[in-house]
């Protein structure tokens, strides 16, 4: 196996769109485009609460160019709609729940006559007072019928009443972050003339968009058809619906295609955000440095609909304690609605904002005890075997030692200087550093997530393969975000088949059957195995009929490396001529099963396998004005094994620059529950300017049972990277920083600082 | 929508058109204007663009005085002969937007716009620029104090554009900076220039996203010319600089808002002001 291994990895090509998406040709999904098409627009609320007395939309049927306008009362089937819990609707009837609800949409021949009818439509609303502070949410009314607590995770393990000689304590909070994506939310909702519709899409996951619309829709399964149209990023952002019911409702309403496509503005309020966190850490340990428990208390705003909110506060508690040895923990994580905008599915998924605080933590714990971070965090880092706080063994490589071994052994870069363009020091192109007034520091940070789905929602997938004429044709509902689904699954079948020809069908809930979300580093574990499976089965498919065409003793056959050959030697033909007739497998691939969550102990095996990442940053910080330039970041990543090298990088690079962004500048800043900042102008993601140079090294452990042992790994990188910078931040002032992202004022005012509220331990 | 494009191939076309066509826009770059278009902010029924206008696009010393033509992108300015002859201004140019913003955005077009935190106004206020407008009436010259006269909004009249902005050789060290939140491509949260005019013997010191508009630091401006020994070009009481950053940000009249607090804009007024003071005296 490991030949076939190292196979798949020399096999590794660049990106098939890479070229075309560097040089603007890639046609994401707001390219798409029909000669008939009407255009649709939705009308939100401007209000965080309220109720809606009237909607009167008269004067906006007579826009000339509209074809219809659609309100809550016009909604051919189920009005709600949700990943886990029906709770979303799909237009408001009654009552807004959050600035940017939906109340209307319109369709019109072009754009601007829906902008014209979405300014004719009349909502008088009644405005309420919104519920913005989590930690009044559980004593307000509640925001909906279903209650205000989506969901409290409680974890304990070991002894509750022990304690530790050294005792550190903190508050921490993470404040709002976006997936940022650079292609806005676009679909084309196409009626296919029988009744039903296709729906094309920017998502990452078109059979959970297929399960939630049909029911919408009002139509049996089979007449929605859903297709994966170009994604231009993700994040997490592209799980939840955002244009899919209302364009098919138009397009079914109007029996014409219906394209919308949201600008930025819209963006931000059209999809879910990253929970903003409020935690409350306590850790014990004793004298010499060994962690004796973790008390944590973290509180998720959820915002107005429930969307994944509930695994997203189980992760929180389940990696609260970090990837080390607690032999004693009391987690308690708990996720609440408010009036806010709806938070729900975002790269590292609640472990992020755990990180934060479990990381501050052992830097708080390391100044306690007079010791170097670095070497508190391997004294008590986790390893194979040990038991997690759900009681859960770690069965897989945990090579956090080695992750953060890694990390630290690069060279620390040389004095930063101010070059020509002045983006060497604090401030760049501003050129305001004054180099006698800018301290250096470095941190660092290790992090820890889940593979795939959790406490028993146990996900699958399913990948079909058509061998005719030496060609090979995957078909597998990958979502491809650009995660790199499109050069590994041909690699895998490339490494198997020898073959080539390989082309990868459309992801489409028409062709085959859901291949799960791409999502939680799920897809090269699952579907990548799948992939194997289904081109070994192929293969072995292949040898049988070469066996049976020439009356050979299949047994004495054997598939090697793309070719069928006999054990005594005399036999060597590639697998792509083994057979005249074409041969097509479809396998069922489904991850050992996971369990749930003990409601009171949270005690249970709820995870499938874990990934692991350490980083060191070192940053420069200006004392004066408390600006930041991150200098560079080395990251050691437990990667199983690195099947596309340079995919595994730009994903190490690319969660870097999120986890930093989320560090020093990316939020989504809410007032009273209405968002001031919904554009790329004032909601900052670091451009090259900001990025420092990354040295990564992979830790290659392969993990058993995994696709030629490779983990995933597109959130590893953005757990660590934001709790890393801001170490490094505090290193360099000497300042306590409990929250991120970190605002120049809060170097520069750091004295006078507000301090944070959390919810108390009970 | 449509909207009539126009493209003039002379100043005096120009003026022709924005006359003749009522509540016309002029595009030049369109780097601010365009977003409003996006946007649904501004429908405009006609636009007269500048862009085949090349005669706004040049620049020409006159003794002491540069007249730059108002269609002079950001980009010309950060790396030709300009950035010698107005290194403040060539700073300021650095600092805006992306390389294809300042492939597009010109200094005619921060001067209309008038924004608040435009990056090049604070060089142009301490240089005491004048702009130069043509309309149907001819043409007229007003300090660029006098043409700004509130957060977006100018002296511009129905039917006039913008032709030229004439500034001082630099006679002195010069120097612009600028806090945002991030290395780059970000709206000044604060920014300054401090012009240093050895000949008058005048120092300059004008401050950006700290008010409506720009501000002028008088009281900071005086105490360093009399501070300075103009023969050596040096300042040799240590004290002057902190100083002069307490007056300069006593001047600001920075507000709260989602970017920043007013009590970091004008901390930061302090901090850059001595910073400056520091580099060129």
């Amino acid at each position: 196996m490991a030949d076939l291994a190292d196979k798949v990895v020399a096999g590794a090509r660049t990106r098939p769109d890479g070229k075309v998406k560097v040089t603007g040709g890639f046609a994401v999904s707001s390219d798409l485009h029909m000669e008939d098409m009407l255009w649709g627009a939705t009308l939100r609320s401007p209000h965080a609460s309220a109720r809606i007395v009237s909607i009167d939309v008269s004067k906006a049927e007579l826009v000339p160019g509209i074809v219809a306008v659609m309100t809550s009362k016009d909604l051919p089937a189920k009005p709600t709609y949700g990943l886990l819990h029906a709770d979303q609707p799909v237009l408001a009837s009654d009552v807004v729940r959050f600035e940017g609800d939906p109340v209307a949409i319109v369709a019109g021949e072009n754009l601007e006559a829906c902008r014209r009818a979405l300014r004719a439509i009349e909502v008088i609303y009644e405005v309420l007072d919104p519920v913005t502070d989590p930690e009044l949410a559980e004593i307000s009314p509640p925001v909906h019928p279903d209650g205000n607590l989506f969901r409290r995770v409680v974890i304990t393990s070991g002894d509750p009443e022990i304690q530790g000689e050294i005792i550190v304590e903190g508050v921490y909070e993470v404040g709002m972050q976006d997936q940022a994506f650079l292609g806005p939310e676009s679909g084309l909702a196409v009626p296919d003339g029988k009744g039903g519709i296709d729906l094309y899409v920017a998502t990452q996951g078109p059979h959970q968009d297929h399960r939630q619309l049909a029911p919408c829709l009002g139509l049996e399964p089979e007449a929605v058809r859903v297709q994966v149209a170009g994604v231009g990023g993700a994040f997490g952002g592209r799980e939840d619906f955002s244009v899919h019911p209302h364009a098919c409702i138009l397009a079914l309403k109007t029996n014409r295609p219906v394209k919308m496509s949201y600008l930025r503005n819209e963006s931000f309020v059209g999809h879910l955000h990253r929970h903003p966190a409020r935690m409350r850490f306590r850790h014990h340990a004793t004298r010499a440095g060994d962690l004796v428990k973790v008390e944590a208390q973290i509180l998720l705003d959820g915002g107005a609909y429930a969307s994944t909110s509930a695994f997203v506060a189980s992760n929180a508690a389940r990696f609260a304690c970090g990837p080390y040895k607690v032999p004693n923990a009391h987690v308690v994580a708990t996720c609440v609605r408010t009036n806010n905008h709806p938070c729900g599915a975002m790269r590292g998924f609640g472990a992020v904002q755990a990180c934060f605080g479990h990381e501050s933590q052992m830097d708080k714990l390391a100044a306690a005890l007079d010791m170097d971070p670095l070497q508190l965090r391997l004294r008590n880092a986790m390893q194979t075997g040990d038991r997690l706080p759900t009681g859960q063994v770690v069965h897989v490589p945990a090579p956090v030692r080695e992750c953060l071994e890694a990390a630290a052994a690069f060279p620390l870069p040389p004095t930063a200087v101010d070059n020509q363009d002045g983006y060497g020091l604090p401030g760049g192109a501003g050129r305001t550093a004054d180099p006698s007034r800018v301290r250096r520091g470095v941190g660092f940070a290790v992090g820890f997530k889940n593979i795939a789905y959790a406490e028993g929602y146990n996900d699958d997938t399913r990948a079909r393969c058509l061998l005719h004429q030496g060609r090979a044709t995957i078909t597998c509902a990958v979502a491809e975000l650009g995660q790199g689904f499109v050069t590994i699954s041909r690699q895998i079948a490339k490494a198997i088949l020898g073959v080539d020809e390989i082309d990868l069908a459309p992801a489409s809930t028409g062709l085959i059957g859901s291949a799960g979300s791409s999502a939680a580093s799920r897809q090269t574990y699952m579907s990548g195995a799948a992939v194997e499976r289904v081109c070994h089965e192929v293969a072995a498919r292949a040898k049988q009929s070469f066996a049976q065409q020439h009356s050979i003793d299949p047994e004495s056959l054997l598939v090697d490396g793309g070719f069928i050959v006999s054990k005594d030697g005399s036999i060597r033909i590639p697998i792509a001529h083994a057979c005249p007739e074409p041969i097509e497998v479809e396998v069922y691939h489904m991850h050992p099963p996971t369990a749930p969550m003990d409601e009171r102990t949270g005690q249970g095996d709820t995870d499938v396998s874990w990934l692991f990442g350490a980083q060191r940053a070192v940053v420069d910080v200006d004392l004066d004005l408390g600006l930041v330039r991150v200098v560079q970041i080395t990251t050691g990543q437990d990667v199983g094994r690195a099947l596309n090298p340079v995919s595994v990088v730009g994903q190490i690079e690319g969660g870097i620059s999120q986890g930093m962004g989320l560090a020093v500048m990316e939020e989504v800043i809410s007032v009273n529950g209405l968002v001031k900042n919904p554009s790329f102008t004032d909601y900052l993601i670091p451009t090259f300017a900001d990025m420092p140079p990354v040295e990564v090294s992979f830790i290659e452990e392969p993990e058993a049972g995994a696709p030629f042992g490779a983990k995933g790994v597109g959130e590893t990188p953005s757990l660590a990277s934001t709790a890393a910078v801001a170490a490094a931040i505090r290193a360099a002032t000497g300042l306590d920083l409990p929250r991120v992202p970190i605002r120049p004022e809060d170097i520069v005012f750091a004295a006078s600082a507000k301090p944070l509220s959390a919810p108390q331990f009970t | 929508m449509t909207a009539a494009v126009l493209m003039p191939a002379s100043v005096d076309e120009a003026v022709d058109m924005l006359n003749s066509s009522p509540g016309a826009r002029i595009l030049a770059g369109g780097t601010d204007y365009m977003v409003e278009v996006n946007y649904g902010h501004a429908k405009p029924k006609s636009v007269v663009s500048l862009r085949a206008l090349d005669a706004l696009r040049v620049w020409r010393r006159d003794g002491d005085t540069l007249e730059l033509g108002s269609g002079i992108r950001f980009a010309d300015i950060q790396t030709s002969e300009l950035a010698k002859l107005v290194p403040a201004l060539a700073q300021a140019a650095r600092t805006i937007g992306s390389p294809q913003i300042r492939n597009a955005a010109t200094i005619g077009g921060n001067v209309a716009t008038a924004s608040p935190a435009g990056d090049g106004l604070p060089v142009l206020f301490a240089m005491e620029a004048v702009v130069n407008v043509a309309g149907v009436h001819g043409r007229r010259a007003l300090p660029i104090n006098e043409f700004i006269t509130g957060v977006k909004r100018t002296a511009l009249g129905p039917g006039e554009l913008i032709v030229s902005i004439s500034v001082p050789v630099a006679s002195g060290p010069q120097e612009f900076l600028k806090v945002g939140r991030r290395n780059a491509m970000v709206i000044a949260l604060a920014n300054l220039a401090l012009i240093v005019d050895g000949d008058r013997r005048k120092v300059a010191c004008a401050l950006g996203s700290v008010g409506p508009t720009i501000i002028r630091c008088d009281e900071a401006e005086g105490l360093v010319a009399r501070k300075v020994n103009w023969d050596r070009m040096r300042l040799d009481d240590p004290q002057v600089y902190q100083d002069f950053g307490e007056l300069c940000a006593n001047s600001a009249r920075p507000i709260n808002d989602h970017r920043a607090t007013a009590d970091y804009r004008r901390h930061a007024i302090a901090v850059l002001a001595s910073r400056a003071l520091m580099r060129t005296l």
